[in-house]
């Protein structure tokens, strides 16, 4: 794989879809639930942090990577019952301070590896090529489920609750049961993507995950369209390799984020996903409207 | 179901007392609502019956006292849980879902066996069923040319109909009614009154909050009026409406006499 379209193209594709799942693990949440989240970085840290030290103490990659996962989704059920009674602006504060709060603790953390992080964490042993195909696949696999729920009467349920919450619960839906389910799925996916993230890098420190690292991935998610699965992947894979073809974006990256989620919020707030339609359907009307 | 909860009535309020801050929005009240009975629930402004409606749908939890729906204490359950157990709810100021068209939001609600457990949600995707059966219910309120539309570009007495259509699509085994033809005019509101009299017909219990008293005394079996967080009286129809202290609470103190 690596001959045919070279080890920086790889690194590349591996980075975009490590974002792409990622943001839609957030999309579950803030997109579908309706649920705002500031803190998604702390879950994708305790996945990358969960597989990490596993790894390193010796068990295979794939139970690692599961591990992390499950780490995150229960970090998820915990903060998720913890802030079920607050909405809107508090949640966002909320998940906010956990963010902060994970920062906090792992840099006290010896065990951890504390300021430091963890270094020559073990190869997942499937090659560059290999690797950067599993990791599309996993994140193609999340693509799907997005679309599958979006339609299934889970995603019904999830409209209804980022529309309404009082009124989906005089319809009979119990929005704090799925609330949680939101959490723990999109929590969990993040640390699967965390844990992706720490074997691609080999070197993970708290700085990797925080409020800048989550205000990233709530770019992409705002960027694509909150909700819309194909807007938030074109936000995620472009946003992501921004910085690889223009070195200067690295150090204007908040600039730039700012800059973009500011420029939506203001002239298209669909995102991407609704500045098409809105596109698609001004062009409808004028071909209907010519002669 | 025992014997005993079956003389009993369907909903048991019992002492219910609500207390916002220092006022008394209600204040010890009791009674009870029927199998298959057509319950008029009225007051003048400010009498507590939409704060009782809420107590009995559990947006607010009552200071006191209890609320029995088929002999189970639901006093301390949450919303949904209550309309599992069978209430719908139509609101005094709607609360569509914006996001939906107009079917959606009563195919959701048709759709409430779907939505009990989320994985079970997770698994399913067709919805025809639930469309199929809310084009019956927003057919039977008469707003089922505007299915497909979309509640933010519908007049008020349409969304009204619509809250009663997602409170039906539920089956509901007590239908809460409040001021369900506010906003309508003379004609649709009497063709609301007559299809809220046909269903409980078929056998709903209802409970109508209503303003409207001309409607309410010719679609009701039986009267409960509340004031200033009391229950001042209870009964059949005319009966109540004869009695000096309900004729005092809604013409006012004084002007009983005179307007009468």
């Amino acid at each position: 794989m690596v001959e045919i379209i070279g080890a920086y193209q790889v690194s590349l594709i591996t980075t975009m879809g490590i974002s792409v799942i990622l943001a839609l693990s957030l999309n579950l949440i803030t997109g579908f639930c309706g649920q705002i989240s500031l803190g998604h970085a702390a879950f994708i840290g305790a996945g990358a942090y969960g597989a990490a030290m596993l790894t390193t103490a010796g068990w295979p990659f794939a139970a690692g990577l599961a591990a992390g996962t499950a780490i995150a989704a229960v970090l998820g059920l915990v903060v998720g019952l913890a802030s079920l009674r607050v909405r809107h602006d508090f949640l966002a504060i909320t998940t906010m301070g956990v963010g902060f709060l994970f920062l906090g603790v792992v840099r006290q953390q010896e065990w951890l590896g504390g300021e430091m992080g963890i270094s020559s964490i073990p190869d997942a042993g499937l090659g560059k090529g290999g690797y950067m195909v599993l990791v599309v696949l996993i994140a193609a696999a999340i693509a799907l489920f997005s679309v599958h729920l979006k339609r299934s009467w889970m995603g019904y349920a999830f409209d209804a609750i980022a529309d309404d919450e009082d009124t989906a619960r005089m319809v009979g839906v119990d929005a704090a049961r799925y609330k949680l389910t939101a959490f723990a799925m999109g929590t969990g996916l993040a640390g699967l993507g965390g844990g992706l993230y720490a074997h691609d890098v080999k070197f993970i420190a708290p700085d990797s995950f925080g409020f800048i690292e989550s205000i990233t991935i709530l770019s992409m998610v705002v960027i694509g369209g909150i909700g819309p699965v194909w807007g938030v992947i074109v936000a995620a894979a472009v946003l992501s390799v921004l910085p690889f073809w223009f070195q200067f974006i690295e150090e204007y990256k908040l600039l730039l984020y700012g800059g973009l989620l500011f420029a939506v919020m203001r002239f298209s707030p669909g995102g991407l996903a609704g500045f098409v339609a809105g596109f698609v359907a001004k062009h409808k009307r004028r071909r209907a409207a010519a002669p | 179901m025992t014997a005993l909860s079956n003389t009993a009535g369907l909903l048991e309020i019992s002492g219910v007392t609500v207390r916002f801050g220092g006022v008394t929005a209600l204040d010890d009240v009791s009674f009870a609502v029927n199998e298959g009975e057509l319950l008029g629930l009225i007051g003048p402004n400010g009498a507590g019956k939409t704060t009782l409606l809420r107590a009995i749908t559990g947006v607010i939890t009552p200071g006191g006292g209890s609320i029995r729906l088929a002999g189970r204490d639901i006093t301390g359950l949450p919303i949904h849980a209550r309309v599992r157990l069978g209430l719908g709810l139509s609101q005094q100021l709607v609360r569509p879902l914006r996001s939906m068209t107009v079917i959606e939001n009563v195919a959701l609600a048709a759709g409430h066996a779907r939505t009990l457990s989320p994985l079970a949600a997770l698994m399913v995707r067709e919805r025809s069923a639930e469309r199929e059966s809310a084009l019956k219910f927003l057919d039977m309120v008469g707003i089922a040319e505007v299915a497909d539309g979309q509640p933010a570009n519908l007049p008020l007495g349409t969304l009204k109909r619509l809250e009663v259509a997602r409170a039906l699509a539920l089956e509901p085994r007590l239908l809460l009614l409040d001021e369900p033809l506010a906003g309508l005019n003379h004609v649709e509101a009497a063709r609301m009154a007559d299809t809220i009299a046909a269903l409980n017909k078929d056998g709903l219990t209802v409970i109508l909050i209503e303003h409207n008293l001309s409607e309410v005394l010719r679609v009701c079996s039986r009267l409960v009026v509340l004031d200033n967080g009391r229950r001042i009286g209870e009964g059949e129809p005319r009966a109540v409406m004869a009695d000096a202290t309900v004729r005092a609470a809604y013409l006012g103190r004084e002007a009983g006499d005179a307007a009468a």
